[in-house]
């Protein structure tokens, strides 16, 4: 039961990360796509995370800490980029 | 227990990965650039927080006892994720509006993302108005 769960999780987020590329693909705006890419990076937790049920091993919780905080960086220098046109001042 | 850990699990992934898919497809759905801002920041959250959940519970019922991982990474997310709809929403209204446009706000206040540092209205404590 809980495998057939898991696989229901795994197929329900690979079907969000590939409206998120299709939204990074055929946006309008560049707000769009940064809101997309950062909706990619939680998609993406959840997926490894799900990877690391699957296979009953903690190695993954370390990846997907730096996973959010890379993310989270890269969100911040993009909307800093938009708003001012350089990151550091 | 072991029945009763797995029912736990299984309900929650499945949530999870519902509220994940909602999440993006919202994204995908919604038509205006500031209602699009509330899908992925709140469904999408909640979807990995479910998994992060179940994947403690998981270690804690079949695996080598329980970690805390999961909760650093859930607190991260749910801590950078306001943060996060906030710039966004906040390069959006700089770039495509003008404050002229907007509703203005209660009294006799500005919006203060739109005021130079020392103006009133701009959140810091105003030494010329009484």
């Amino acid at each position: 039961m809980m495998t057939i769960a898991l696989y229901i999780a795994i197929l329900s987020f690979g079907v969000a990360l590939l409206m998120n590329i299709w939204v990074v693909a055929r946006a309008e705006g560049v707000g769009d796509r940064v809101l997309a890419l950062d909706t990619m990076v939680i998609n993406a937790i959840a997926m490894m995370i799900l990877y690391g049920i699957l296979h009953a091993t903690p190695v993954y919780f370390e990846v997907s800490m730096l996973f959010a905080m890379v993310g989270f960086i890269s969100t911040v220098a993009y909307c800093r980029f938009m708003l001012r046109g350089n990151i550091i001042e | 227990m072991s029945i009763i850990g797995e029912i736990i699990i299984s309900v929650l992934l499945v949530g999870a990965g519902f509220f994940g898919l909602v999440g993006s497809f919202g994204l995908l759905k919604l038509d205006q650039p500031m209602t699009r801002l509330h899908a992925p920041t709140k469904a999408t959250t909640l979807g990995v927080g479910g998994v992060l959940i179940a994947s403690m519970l998981f270690f804690l019922f079949f695996a080598e006892g329980i970690t805390f991982h999961e909760l650093m990474i859930t607190l991260f997310l749910f801590v950078t994720a306001p943060v996060v709809a906030h710039f966004i929403a906040k390069a959006h209204l700089h770039r495509n509006w003008k404050p002229e446009d907007l509703p203005s706000p209660e009294g006799s206040t500005r919006w203060s993302t739109y005021c130079e540092p020392d103006q009133p209205g701009s959140g810091k404590p105003d030494s010329t108005e009484p």
